[in-house]
């Protein structure tokens, strides 16, 4: 079976984006053959930073062919409707159509349409330009003396040249003819841009990808970056260094070279006193180099992997030291910010208003940066007032929250108000990845509190569902505050997430609160804890946890039937508990059977309620059950007062998790109950007492969970 | 064509009407000429190695860009001596604009050996208009590009004259002075009130001097009055490096400079260089 090679080659491709435009190439392709009619054994794409590639193998020489009858008005139709059948048939006359019945219709024309297999090849020619044209990359450009026409060709960057060959594995290839806005295509492609740049001839995939290797061109990005990984490794072990794994650096950087040649470079000892994730940021982003530690202490060491795109003649010097100057000049601005930042801001002084507000000591470079924040008057958004005045909100609502949390109140107001401090500093301006590391840094150094320093860096936390989530006091209380404010803030200017939108991220800060709360155990009534927490906002919280106990796997459905039984619905730590002892209880056997139990009084209740168009409110005649009831009857009596005194004595403990265990006591007598008795009795009084005592069973329940709400 | 630099202060070699005003239109262009710039928040006193508020740039625009732009270029960087034979060059992808002109390109940053040496940018859209055809602009740091072929670590130690010994100038002695007094007026004493006041004149002076040039359909005085855009953009970067323009106002003042050279684009589309 033939195999299709398809090559786009241009101008550098950015990186981040080869990954995705190499599965959008197979899948516009191999739709478009689908489409055709035409199956295929494999699909593979390759990027390199110049090309896009695709080897599609087992396709057929043609199409097969189609047979389609089509249904058209009925014979005497008016004649605009038979012109139009005429067009989407293809037909040119109404002799053409076959007339048969329908039943409704009575006499209709058939066109029978036979399509004949088109030759592979040709279909191609048509679908690839088709597939070019309409690439959906993230953002395309025009170029050249073409784009003249607002309407002329867009690539992500100039596309130079097209390779396209077809044909069987054994025997030659043709080139499938292809004009794409006057790129016409070959069987030519290109070696590495400096080290084999003359033209190749190409006839199929396996020829290509071995033309390529031999004019230093890794096709395969996956192969490019174990490579990478192998040298980097290789090199730091020949020097007893630890090569520190980059996942996602190594994937980028093998976006930026065909060819890679990993090499080591080092930098001056001295920048080892600038902290480790700086020197990593600065190198990592800015040079897209890896960092090397020292295998015994783990700390950094003065070396820094590059990836070269050329085996250089003279074995990489020149590029080694071309790198480690910029390594030298970024790690020196770096040191002079750090530096800087340790220093007094000359307008330090102006700062007293701002520094008695939230109680900074400016003698101390992270209190001016503080003051430096309110004092710019940094809009943090247009209808909730400054930064400023945002860090005084949240450290007034982290001393509040402070006893609740277990938290020391000075502590966590302290954290509060340096919390946002780094925000200032030089270091942050150049790498806003490290905000709160950063503060905790220089926090450490004019000797904070070491729950103070854990707070700045940790009170983002968590990011989202896989980050960390704090566990010191203080810092649970900090990042508590911040995301509560910022909620209860947005929630006060109603800007609240709508659909896919949700541009503060409020329902990442929600995730937070709720996993702070529910990891760290702390009972939290955020309606009362938190000033203008009011009930929309509660439920949204509700429908977060949902999504939080079904993304862990757990019975979110829970939710609203612990939320029905009442009891306070503002402690997320408790509905969670409840969630888990309910879910826990309905696993058991007597879970199971209870919800059956509970289920078939709801049922009968709810026929009966509507027969008498009344609702049996549950209170039984106790002397009619003592006189004439059945022993089943008396004892269910009996053992719902039991599970109800049980129940409330759990509550009324606090122990609302333990209270389903309270009502497994109930089950024997449910149970015998529905085996014996006749609810619908003659006797109305007689009957309506068992309704009464249903009814008062389905009662208990309640402060359990609302176990109508419980599916299943 | 070679020209000279524009004789008013700018931020990039963008802002020579050689390329803003000249990457509007149909009609082909093509010109190099270095361009003196200035970006005063980049002021560091003379102390910092690699930054500068006054520096130089290489700056190239073809119109339409000619299908083997990156063969040139690589070309011109052969040409003043770096040997790709050893040298690792490399096209990474930056993406510019430039949200006073409102303008963008699709492009990269051009590295040696880890280097930014150069910007290269195609440009798509210039004072809001879509390029028609597109233009391909080089931009060289003329300092970076120095201190590397000199192997020099500190552009204050760039060999200025090419001469040794006593003759010996270096960029310092040409230039140190100056970083450190601009330095010294950039964030501290430059006159405030007066920036302001002159940010509104050459906004008003541009909005009047593109009402008198309107002649029917034709534009009689495009470029006059882009030189007023030219001078609030240099202006507002004054003020921005003062530190007085707040975050919330940093935008509306960007959008001002945007609406002038939007403007001036219109006008510029009507002349008989910018026309059809």
């Amino acid at each position: 079976m033939p195999d299709l090679l398809l090559e786009l080659f241009s101008e550098e491709i950015p990186a981040r984006m080869q990954g995705k435009a190499a599965e959008d190439l197979r899948k516009g392709i191999t739709d478009g053959l689908v489409a055709a009619g035409l199956t295929y054994d494999s699909a593979k794409a390759f990027a390199t930073p110049r090309r896009l590639a695709l080897v599609v193998g087992g396709l057929p020489l043609s199409s097969p062919d189609q047979r389609e009858e089509k249904k058209g008005p009925r014979v005497g139709a008016p004649d605009a409707a038979i012109q139009g059948f005429l067009k989407s048939a293809g037909l040119t006359s109404i002799d053409q159509a076959t007339i048969q019945s329908d039943g409704k219709k009575g006499e209709v024309y058939i066109a029978l349409i036979n399509r004949p297999g088109r030759a592979t090849v040709d279909i191609l020619s048509e679908l690839i330009p088709n597939v070019i044209r309409s690439f959906p990359w993230p953002k395309s450009m025009r170029w050249g003396s073409a784009s003249v026409s607002s309407s002329s060709l867009r690539w992500v960057r100039p596309l130079t040249s097209i390779l396209c060959t077809f044909g069987p594995e054994t025997e030659a290839t043709e080139i499938v003819p292809l004009d794409v806005d006057g790129i016409v295509s070959g069987n030519i492609t290109y070696g590495h841009r400096f080290m084999a740049p003359q033209p190749i001839m190409v006839s199929r995939y396996e020829d290509y990808v071995d033309k390529l290797l031999k004019a230093k061109v890794v096709l395969d990005a996956e192969r490019r970056k174990a490579i990478i990984l192998a040298e980097a490794r290789t090199l730091c072990t020949a020097q007893n260094l630890e090569f520190i794994d980059d996942e996602g650096l190594a994937q980028e950087v093998a976006g930026l070279v065909e060819w890679p040649v990993v090499l080591m470079g080092r930098f001056d000892e001295a920048f080892l006193t600038i902290p480790g994730e700086v020197i990593r940021a600065t190198i990592r982003a800015n040079q897209k180099c890896f960092v090397v530690r020292q295998p015994d202490t783990g700390a950094l060491a003065n070396r820094f992997m590059l990836t070269a795109n050329i085996e250089a003649s003279d074995h990489g010097a020149a590029i080694i030291g071309g790198n480690e100057r910029v390594v030298r000049a970024r790690l020196s601005d770096a040191r002079h910010f750090w530096q800087t930042d340790l220093g007094a801001l000359p307008d330090a002084g102006d700062y007293a208003q701002e520094a008695a507000a939230l109680g900074l000591d400016l003698a101390k470079s992270l209190d001016q940066r503080m003051g430096k924040l309110a004092h710019l008057n940094v809009v943090f958004h247009q209808k909730l007032g400054t930064q400023g005045e945002r860090v005084q909100r949240i450290v007034a609502l982290a001393r509040q929250l402070a006893p609740l949390v277990g938290a020391d109140p000075d502590l966590a107001a302290r954290a509060a108000s340096l919390a946002k401090a780094d925000l200032t500093s030089e270091m942050v301006g150049e790498f806003p990845e490290l905000q709160g590391l950063i503060g905790r840094r220089y926090a450490e150094l004019q000797g904070e509190h070491p729950s103070v320093c854990a707070a700045i860096e940790d009170h983002y936390k968590p990011l989202g569902p896989g980050d960390r989530v704090p566990s010191d006091p203080v810092a649970i209380t900090v990042a508590l505050a911040d995301k509560l404010d910022t909620l209860v803030g947005f929630w006060a200017i109603d800007e609240k997430p709508t659909g896919s939108k949700d541009p503060y991220a409020l329902r990442r800060a929600a995730l937070g609160v709720i996993r702070l709360v529910v990891e760290n155990g702390i009972h939290l009534r955020l309606t009362d804890a938190v000033p203008r927490f009011g009930e929309d906002l509660l439920s949204f919280f509700y429908d977060r946890l949902k999504v939080q106990l079904r993304d862990s796997g757990a019975r979110h459905d829970l939710v609203d039937a612990v939320l029905g039984a009442g009891g306070a619905s503002d402690d997320l730590l408790l509905i969670v508990r409840r969630v888990e002892a309910l879910a826990a209880f309905l696993k058991s056997d007597d879970g199971t059977n209870l919800l059956a139990g509970y289920k078939r009084a709801a049922n009968i209740l709810k026929a009966e309620e509507k027969k008498d168009g009344t609702t049996f409110d549950g209170v039984v005649d106790e002397a009619l059950i003592a006189a004439r009831g059945a022993p089943e009857e008396q004892a269910l009596a009996a053992a719902i007062a039991v599970a109800r005194q049980a129940v409330s004595d759990k509550i009324t403990a606090g122990n609302y998790a333990g209270a389903p265990t309270a009502l497994a006591a109930l089950r024997p007598a449910v149970d015998a109950f529905f085996e014996k008795i006749l609810v619908n009795d003659p006797d109305p009084a007689i009957r309506a007492s068992r309704l009464n005592l249903l009814a008062r069973f389905r009662a208990a329940t309640l402060p359990v969970a609302d176990f109508g709400l419980i599916a299943g | 064509m070679i020209l000279q630099p524009y004789d008013m202060e700018v931020g990039a070699g963008t802002f020579h009407p050689a390329t803003t005003l000249r990457a509007l239109g149909p009609k082909p262009w093509r010109a190099a000429y270095v361009q003196p710039s200035r970006r005063p928040k980049d002021g560091r006193y003379g102390e910092n190695p690699n930054r500068l508020q006054h520096y130089y740039q290489f700056q190239v625009i073809l119109k339409p860009n000619p299908p083997d732009l990156q063969k040139l270029y690589l070309a011109s960087l052969a040409q003043i001596g770096i040997d790709m034979g050893i040298h690792d060059v490399r096209f990474v992808e930056d993406d510019w604009e430039s949200p006073t002109l409102g303008a963008w390109g699709l492009g990269w940053e051009c590295w040696c050996d880890g280097m930014e040496v150069s910007q290269f940018t195609y440009f798509q859209q210039v004072a809001g208009f879509e390029c028609a055809p597109v233009a391909g602009e080089l931009t060289y740091g003329l300092e970076r590009l120095a201190m590397y072929v000199q192997g020099v670590e500190n552009v204050y130690d760039l060999n200025f004259n090419g001469l040794e010994g006593a003759d010996r100038i270096s960029y310092g002695d040409v230039f140190l002075q100056a970083e450190q007094e601009y330095s010294r007026h950039n964030f501290e004493h430059a006159d405030t009130g007066m920036l302001f006041k002159q940010f509104e004149m050459a906004e008003s002076a541009c909005h009047s001097y593109l009402a008198a040039g309107q002649a029917g359909d034709k534009h009689l005085m495009a470029l006059p009055a882009y030189d007023q855009c030219i001078k609030a953009s240099h202006v507002f970067n004054l003020l921005d490096a003062r530190g007085v323009i707040s975050v919330t106002e940093r935008q509306g003042y960007i959008l001002r400079v945007r609406e002038l050279a939007k403007a001036c684009g219109t006008a510029y589309l009507q002349t008989r260089d910018g026309g059809r």
